[in-house]
């Protein structure tokens, strides 16, 4: 969807390029993060792609066409564009900023009434929010509207400039989750530039680690460079908890469970106590059938029959869509160190400490 | 000595039309001014924004024509263009320049790079940029400077009195004249009321022209 | 043909007029003694309101209190006609002249005064307060925190930070009371206002311009020679550059 071909820019009385033979490919419908050091020529190169810069050589194309062919300001209608100040007008109300661009492109009234109050809608803000000026609003609130602003005319591509730099990690966290979530339903090609590697790899299908001077370092998915970092400048700029980021990109379900220390209800003392020792635990399991229905201390073990038992409730289960990152969460905080999976209300198997470690050794 | 009263109400009824009309003559004398004085303001400041190099010598050259005192500026043009409105507005005019250029081009430079920027990456082009972003964003800052440039220019228009013209002034130059308080201070009062309603009306007029930097509570 | 005669009559009266300057120089109507009358009265006023505004806006400025007087007298100085102004003077000084043996006549140098010190007042005020306010909080608690004086803070640490600004509200009020020193001569005062206001009564156009090229070099002279005074006067390391922020009050 987006090329650039060996672009690169100097800045006059720059020292030297602050893109260098800069070549990427997007397709279409993901999204693509640049991430690096400050200064290393992200937002130089995302403005090349709407031409508020140009490119000293090379090309880019979007959707094919040669953007130099294309009049700048028809190119910038096309594309949508999100920077971190946000840079909504100050003298128009929310519902006026998000008309900006229809009304550019001479949309109808009606149309772009309509437009306006479903990309309201779409980014969960207020109905009541459409009369406000841009500094009635919240932090977060404000890039909710600048994000409608720039989907107005359903532009196939976005570009994002460090949209979330300047909220609080709490908002910034939930408009991540929010963004993910549009995507889903929206399916942009979008270019997000960050210098938050967290950021990077929770959101990028792709992700570009680049260094100063605009050059790729590496361009794969978040999981890739994490397991196979390519060089020494991707390992340190990934930092010293590269372990624990890859945990949050792995599902449980990709990790082979196991069954853990359970034993059925009908079953007696003597067998629970083998379990035990199988797994070199002191505490045990107990199933009703396929259902998990608690645990129990080795102590709480008192004749032959497990029927006197009342087995305790598991506090902490993970599903099987989670992240390992949640898995090791709840597993270090629970009392058997052991965590069941469910796939909906059905259990599993059970996920330890050691199987984690077992799958990113791999 | 019968103490002649300091100031005499009769006077002042006995000559309303008179006051209306010296009133009206200020007031257009101002308008004149200021709508003068703001066009080419406007001009050379977008000359000054375009091409930076001419704005240093632009604010010099008016500041030489703000530091000059008014009246000399008047003896300067009498021989010129003599005692007439002609002569009145070019100095009254040259007076605004100043305070007007600054004003504006202060205004459209401290637009929030940000919000031209996100235009631009819109797809706006310069002119719709300027004339539907930079200018009403830069409003606020350039009314401040017409309203500096209006009070500044009330005030002066008494000083035109000298070279027949004055408006209100006309009173305060008679008054001497004459050794008659009244009138003297029925101008100084008529100037000063002018100038205070003249800035009530341009605060009125900024409220209406930029009702988003109102305060407003949350709801409504 | 008309550019040319044009041009002959420019030359003549530039002639003419340094014919002026170099017969006129001389005596108690001369335009030397006329710059002293001038000089006089707007230095007078000048340091007279300095003396008044300068400790009063400092104090005020201090302790933060009299913000809204500082836009108040800001708004009415500008408000203010200075030609009705210098006009109500007179009977002032009149009167002060027959009821009490403080001044001789009540003509002249006495309105002129008055009237430059009250309108020099405004913007000296406001130039100073604002300057102190805008020093920096964290800089004055600093300055607390190391035991010094209250008196000392606003000498030793304000006044100096807040240089720039006040130097350039004085800059600006001195060119100001020069300029309004020429409506002097409508009250019976000497100065150069005398061959402006009398070269427009008897219509003699010499006396006219002569008088108003005397008072634009005086004036430009005055504000060149307070931008000196200014580089001078500020300490080094305090940057000149927030005069930019100072909108300048009336020339007249
Ligand atoms: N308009 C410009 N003029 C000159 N140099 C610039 C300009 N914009 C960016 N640069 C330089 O280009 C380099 C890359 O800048 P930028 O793309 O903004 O970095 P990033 O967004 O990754 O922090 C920097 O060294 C910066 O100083
Ligand atoms: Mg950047």
């Amino acid at each position: 969807m987006i090329r650039l071909e060996n672009v690169t820019k100097v800045f006059p009385g720059g020292s030297g390029p602050a893109v260098h033979q800069l070549s990427l490919d997007v397709a279409e419908g993901e999204i693509v993060v640049l991430v690096g050091p400050s200064g290393c020529g992200k937002t130089t190169t995302l403005k090349m792609i709407n031409r508020l810069v140009e490119p000293t050589s090379g090309r880019i194309t979007v959707a094919g066409e040669d953007i130099m062919a294309i009049p700048a300001h028809e190119l910038r209608r096309r594309v949508g564009y999100v920077i971190q100040q946000i840079g909504l007008f100050p003298h128009r109300t929310i519902a006026e900023n998000i008309a900006t661009v229809p009304r550019l492109l001479g949309w109808e009234r009606t149309r772009i009434d309509d437009r306006v109050g479903e990309l309201i809608r779409l980014v969960d803000l207020e109905p009541g929010m459409r009369n406000r000026y841009p500094r009635e609003l919240s932090g977060g609130q404000r890039q909710r509207a600048g994000v409608a602003r720039a989907l107005a005319a359903d532009p196939p591509v976005m570009l994002m400039d460090e949209p979330f730099g300047a909220v609080d990690p709490i908002v910034r966290g939930r408009l991540q989750d929010e963004l993910l979530d549009l995507q889903r339903r929206v399916h942009k090609t979008i270019v997000f530039v960050t210098h938050d590697i967290d950021e990077a790899i929770k959101l990028g299908d792709r992700v570009a680690i680049l260094n100063i001077g605009g050059i790729v370092e590496q361009y794969a998915p978040p999981a890739v460079i994490l397991r196979d970092p390519a060089n020494a400048f991707v390992k340190a700029f990934l930092g010293s908890h590269r372990g624990i980021k890859r945990l949050s990109l792995i599902p449980v379900g990709e990790v082979p469970l196991e069954d853990g220390p359970m034993v059925d209800r009908s079953a007696t003392a003597r067998d629970a106590r083998a379990c035990m020792d199988r797994y070199g635990v002191d505490w045990f399991g107990i199933l009703d059938g396929k259902e998990l229905v608690g645990w129990a201390w080795a102590s709480d073990l008192d004749g032959d029959s497990l029927a006197h038992i009342d087995p305790k409730p598991f506090e902490a289960r993970v599903s099987l869509d989670a992240s390992l990152r949640e898995a090791l969460d709840t597993i270090i905080t629970s009392r058997t160190r052991v965590a069941p999976v469910f796939d909906g209300g059905r259990f599993v198997g059970t996920i330890t400490a050691e199987g984690i470690s077992r799958e990113l050794a791999k | 000595m019968i103490a002649a009263p300091f100031f005499r109400w009769d006077w002042v009824f006995d000559h309303l039309g008179l006051i209306w009309e010296k009133v009206s003559e200020h007031l257009v004398l101002t308008g004149i001014a200021l709508g003068v004085g703001f066009v080419i303001s406007m001009a050379l400041a977008l000359i000054g924004l375009r091409f930076p190099r001419t704005y240093p010598p632009i604010t010099w050259l008016t500041g030489v024509l703000y530091t000059i005192p008014s009246l000399a500026l008047f003896a300067f043009l009498v021989p010129i263009t003599g005692f007439t409105v002609l002569s009145a507005e070019i100095g009254l005019v040259s007076y605004t320049l100043l305070i007007l250029i600054r004003n504006i081009v202060a205004g459209i430079q401290g637009v929030d790079p940000a919000v031209r920027e996100a235009a631009l990456g819109m797809g706006y082009g310069s002119r719709r940029l300027f004339l539907e972003i930079e200018l009403p964003l830069a409003l606020p800052v350039i009314l401040a400077g017409v309203r500096i440039a209006a009070v500044t220019t009330i005030g002066l228009v008494t000083i035109t009195a000298l070279i027949g013209q004055g408006g209100v002034g006309f009173f305060i130059l008679q008054g001497l004249n004459r050794f008659f308080n009244t009138e003297i201070v029925l101008g100084t009062a008529l100037s000063v009321i002018l100038a205070v309603a003249v800035d009530l009306v341009l605060v009125l007029v900024e409220r209406l022209l930029t009702p988003w930097t109102a305060k407003r509570t949350a709801a409504s | 043909m008309d550019g040319q005669a044009n041009r002959g009559l420019l030359m003549e009266f530039l002639g003419d007029l340094l014919q002026w300057f170099g017969e006129n120089w001389s005596g108690e109507t001369g335009w030397l003694a006329r710059t002293g009358e001038h000089l006089r009265v707007s230095g007078a006023a000048l340091i007279a309101a300095m003396a008044v505004a300068l400790p009063l806006a400092g104090w005020l400025g201090h302790t933060g209190r009299g913000g809204l007087l500082a836009v108040s007298v800001i708004n009415i100085g500008r408000a203010l006609p200075s030609f009705g102004i210098i006009a109500l003077a007179l009977p002032f000084t009149i009167w002060l002249a027959r009821s009490t043996p403080l001044i001789d006549s009540g003509l002249g140098f006495a309105p002129t005064f008055i009237a430059l010190f009250l309108l020099a007042l405004p913007p000296i005020f406001t130039n100073t307060y604002a300057g102190i306010r805008g020093v920096d909080a964290d800089v004055v608690e600093a300055a607390r925190g190391m035991g010094i004086t209250e008196r000392r803070l606003v000498l030793d640490v304000e006044m100096p930070i807040a240089s720039p600004v006040i130097l350039t509200g004085i800059r600006v009020t001195a060119v100001q009371v020069v300029a309004t020193a020429t409506l002097g001569a409508l009250v019976g005062y000497g100065g150069y206002g005398r061959f402006i206001v009398d070269g427009l009564a008897i219509q003699d156009r010499l006396q006219l311009v002569a008088g108003a090229i005397l008072v634009a070099v005086l004036s430009i002279l005055t504000e060149i020679g307070f931008s000196a005074l200014e580089r001078f006067v500020v300490p080094a390391g305090i940057s000149r550059r927030r005069r930019a922020d100072v909108v300048p009050p009336v020339a007249v």
